[in-house]
């Protein structure tokens, strides 16, 4: 029964969440928000004290159910590691835990937190790995199932549908993706939950608590006959049922072993008992090492049926109309963060790089980075769309703070960036014809057009930008008609200021 | 006990009725009184003798209905990468064309992207010469082709594009264009001495008709009208239809209403060669109550089928041209002239009736000719403005936010834009660079339009509609 619950909630959570990592049209997120905002790390960035006291005595009381249940990637251990049961029964043993691993780890997450160092973190937390995984491997066939779907509806006339386009906004994250989901999930098949024992901050952090938890699974001696069988099926390998002990801080509290138990020796019961360390004697993880070759094969896998995809949904159209060229990202000295982000300092303190902004982000505008210095954090450039003043998702998402929640007026007077000239490309200057796009399409009006010729009104005009009022929101850049770079783009701001 | 014979009694009723029911169907099978028939075969879709109007220079026997080559279907060339005229499929509608009595074929050298006149020339080929009419125009539009040579050239071309070696029917094409419409005449055709050139060789037979294409300024009309006597036009081609009759100036200040037009042809008898019958199917695709009011006249009947029967009512109309792109547009353009009903006055009045109806509807005035393409920054001109009327005619124009409908007209206005037109050829890209605008014949102030449209979107897209007033 506490099994099947278990399994019930969990899966709750696991949809939830990888519908958050989908959903490119982020209307989910109204009803399914909570999912992120109650994870561990983002809770702990956000500074949301409610849910981390929440969380700590959730652990105090029932021991780790947050990894069973709520850490959709403990759940997506679980399921794959599901379907390693069926190939082996019992496949499982007692291992004592792997306390370097676990604690050097959590150590470093530790200085990377207080250090302000997002990308290490981001690689460490398990929510931010599920969300990169989810968003680059799997939100792909999400939006190419979406196109098929519009596609019929176009031709129903229909407008319940319509179709998103496809690229790949960083091929080092979608390679990191493929590597982390390979990894975890060869790790999951072999052993269950290793990941969460050994190397998941979050699960060292949480099995602390859980040594003390008033809840825990108990064996009764009375009516154990150590036929072994808990600790065959037990995927934290914490059970040394020789010794009739559980490790708590490893215990996800899952509930398999009380089910499995023919003698019912296994009770979850409220039951405070003295913690006897176990002594760890120290094993190397197996697997890990000797499968790097077929990981690395799946990764190619991985990798070239991405660039399939890609060149099928990005086909060029019409010959009969003039060929557009491709803008290129121009060279920002100072890269662009969200509004609402604040400035660098903060989204690099805060960011776990989950990718839920750049999941929703309606205007293809945020995509993470690729430079070490702020590593898998949103980024805004505007290629492919600008950042409209009718769009605060990415605020609205961001479970971590990272990214403020803003409303419209707010976002219409943050400053993220300023619109630079560049004389070169101006068409009226290049072309000869009179142009004007940026000023026709400045949301704030701080673009106004000035003789090309000073004093000669009749001269062809040229855009003077007022830093003043400039947002930053790129629209100039994306509309400017010079290709493949704009004659007007913008520079970041390292520090977002009023306007 | 009283219900329950009650209940008896209704339920041997309803026997009887089931039985006298099944008598009914039983006699229905067996009596001639109702006939079901199998639509498709049956239904009349066989048309009959094409209905021909008589040339009174030439003698020509012309069929009323003319094929218009402007609007070839396209498809993908084999690498995918670029578009070709769909020779396969051309000459199936040639083919079907001629073997139903159609003679006329209307072509240019600048229509489909410059492809039309070997693609029409290529399907004519496969037939006996005397079996068709082939018109074909001098379309010197840009000032590059203004000289003799240039424009001697695209007239000597278009032989070799057609692969014929003499022209039934030589158009000045589209007079009266540009800014200034006498002054570009004089250009094009007076002072390099083009005109006198093909008057030499209409004596000499090479050029069997000659006429002029008309758009724009009606004094270059009128002009060329009163100097009849000298230039002796075979006939003119005018844009006629049940709505530019009276309102063509009224959409547009600088048309002509047709009825002008007309009549100053037939006061001459100088025949009449019709385009734009159905204005770029926007008599065709026209909002629910119009379908309605003209379906109830006549349920069987397209609603194009009315314009067309209007446009051959006229009797100094030598042909009617219509860019037949699908089989289906031919087939339902045969029925309404296999052979023609004329329209009687009560029906023609009932026309313009609806004309005064449509005109209320601020469509713009597109007939996806395509003249003014391609736009060097790659907009899809036509595409937006036929977007625009579409969502017209479909009330899913957005009006304002408390609007019962505005969630599905915001979305289908929205969604239908990204779907008819990619988003780096929408209305945001247009520089107003105005190198379209001369182009139009329908004189559309195209930037200013996609301009407003752009604007439109902007507001819908931001849900500030209420500030657009």
């Amino acid at each position: 029964m506490l099994r099947k619950i278990r399994i019930t909630l969990g899966l709750i959570f696991f949809i939830g969440a990888t519908l958050l990592f989908l959903d490119f049209t982020g209307a989910i997120h109204a009803w399914l928000g909570w999912i992120a905002k109650v994870q561990f790390l983002p809770a702990v960035f956000a500074v949301n004290v409610g849910i981390i006291v929440g969380l700590v005595a959730l652990t105090l009381l029932f021991g780790r159910v947050y990894c069973s249940v709520i850490c959709p990637m403990g759940v997506l251990q679980d399921i794959i590691a599901k379907f390693g049961k069926w190939s082996k029964k019992n496949r499982y043993s007692f291992s004592p835990a792997l306390n370097a691993w676990r604690y050097t780890l959590f150590g470093v997450m530790i200085l990377a937190i207080v250090f302000g160092i997002g990308s290490i973190v981001g690689m460490l937390a398990p929510y931010s790995s599920f969300g990169r995984i989810v968003h680059n491997l799997f939100g792909p066939i999400w939006i190419l199932g979406n196109n098929v779907l519009a596609g019929f509806a176009e031709r129903m006339e229909s407008y319940t549908f319509y179709s998103r386009e496809l690229w790949v906004k960083s091929w080092i994250l979608f390679t990191i993706s493929a590597v982390t989901l390979t990894a975890i999930g060869i790790l999951a098949w072999k052993n269950g939950r290793t990941y969460c024992n050994s190397i998941c901050p979050v699960g060292t952090f949480l099995g602390f608590l859980s040594r003390y938890s008033l809840y825990r699974p108990t064996i009764e001696l009375a009516k154990c006959n150590s036929c072994g069988l808990c600790a065959r099926n037990c995927k934290s390998a914490c059970i040394d049922s020789k010794a009739h002990k559980i490790d708590y801080s490893r215990c996800v509290s899952c509930m398999d072993c009380v089910s499995k138990c023919h003698k019912q020796a296994i009770k979850y019961t409220y039951k405070r008992v003295k913690v006897e360390s176990l002594e760890p004697a120290m094993e190397t993880v197996k697997s890990e090492v000797n499968d790097s070759s077929r990981r690395n094969f799946l990764g190619l896998m991985a990798f070239v049926g991405g660039t399939a995809l890609m060149d099928a949904a990005e086909k060029t159209v019409d010959g009969g109309l003039a060929v557009i060229e491709d803008k290129k990202i121009p060279t920002r000295n100072k890269h662009i963060s969200p509004p609402g982000s604040k400035g660098h300092v903060n989204i690099a303190s805060r960011c776990t790089g989950c990718q839920l902004c750049v999941t929703v982000c309606p205007n293809h505008v945020l995509r993470p980075s690729g430079n070490l210095e702020n590593f898998m954090h949103p980024v805004a450039s505007y290629e492919r769309g600008y950042c409209r003043p009718e769009c605060t998702k990415c605020s609205e998402v961001c479970p971590t703070g990272a990214i403020q929640k803003i409303d419209l007026a707010e976002k219409s007077s943050i400053q993220i960036g300023r619109a630079q000239w560049i004389k070169e490309n101006c068409i009226p200057l290049t072309d000869g014809v009179s142009c004007g796009n940026c000023e026709r399409h400045c949301p704030v009006g701080a673009i106004q057009m000035i003789a090309s010729v000073s004093g000669d009104d009749e001269s062809l005009k040229i855009p003077a930008v007022d830093t003043e009022k400039c947002i930053g929101c790129g629209a100039c850049e994306h509309l400017c008609p010079s290709r493949p770079f704009s004659a007007i783009y913008v520079e970041g701001n390292e520090k977002h200021r009023l306007v | 006990m009283g219900k329950e014979n009650i209940d008896r009694r209704s339920f041997l009723k309803r026997l009887g009725l089931g039985a006298s029911a099944a008598g009914l169907t039983l006699a229905g099978c067996g009596n001639s009184g109702k006939k079901i028939i199998d639509g498709g075969g049956s239904n009349n879709s066989e048309p009959g003798e094409m209905t021909y109007r008589i040339n009174p220079t030439t003698g020509d026997k012309v069929s009323i209905l003319g094929y218009g080559c402007m609007r070839w279907p396209w498809k993908e060339t084999k690498d995918g990468e670029k578009e070709e005229i769909d020779q396969e499929e051309v000459n199936k509608l040639i083919d079907h064309a001629i073997a139903h009595g159609v003679n006329y074929f209307d072509t240019s050298p600048a229509y489909c992207r410059g492809l039309s006149e070997t693609a029409t020339g290529i399907a004519l080929k496969r037939h006996p010469r005397e079996k068709f009419f082939i018109a074909t125009k001098l379309s010197n539009f840009s000032p590059k082709t203004w000289s003799r040579e240039e424009s001697l050239k695209m007239y000597h071309n278009s032989f070799k594009k057609l692969q014929v070696d003499y022209i039934d029917y030589l158009l000045l094409h589209g007079v009266g264009m540009g800014s200034d419409g006498m002054e570009e005449f004089r250009q094009r055709y007076i002072d390099n001495g083009v005109l006198d050139y093909l008057l030499k060789e209409r004596e000499a037979g090479r050029i069997r008709n000659l006429g002029f294409s008309y758009h724009g300024d009606v004094a270059v009309f009128d002009y060329l009208l009163a100097n009849q006597d000298k230039y002796k036009w075979d006939f003119v081609q005018i844009q006629h239809n049940y709505v530019d009759w009276h309102h063509a100036k009224e959409m547009n200040p600088r048309n002509t209403n047709a009825e002008y037009l007309y009549d100053e042809l037939d006061k001459r008898k100088i025949p009449a060669v019709i385009m734009e019958p159905l204005l770029g199917g926007r008599l065709s695709n026209v909002p629910d109550h119009i379908v309605a009011r003209l379906k109830e006249r006549a349920p069987e009947r397209s609603v194009a089928s009315w314009a067309f029967r209007y446009a051959g009512t006229f009797p100094n109309v030598l042909t009617v041209l219509s860019g037949m792109t699908y089989m289906e547009h031919l087939e339902d353009n045969l029925m309404s002239y296999c052979p023609l009903k004329p329209l009687n006055e009560e029906e023609i009045k009932f026309l313009y009736d609806t004309a005064d109806l449509m005109v209320q509807y601020p469509t713009i005035a597109c007939n996806d000719c395509k003249y003014c393409m391609p736009c060097p920054y790659g907009i899809d001109i036509p595409a937006i403005l036929l977007h625009y009327n579409k969502c017209v005619n479909q009330g899913n124009i957005p009006q304002n936010a408390q609007h019962p409908d505005y969630k599905k007209q915001r979305q289908a206005f929205l969604i239908g834009y990204d779907r008819s037109v990619p988003k780096l050829r929408q209305a945001s890209h247009c520089i107003a660079c105005g190198q379209c605008e001369p182009h139009c014949p329908q004189n559309i102030k195209i930037p200013e339009r996609l301009h407003a449209i752009d604007a439109f979107v902007e507001k819908v897209k931001q849900n500030k509609l209420e500030e657009l007033a």
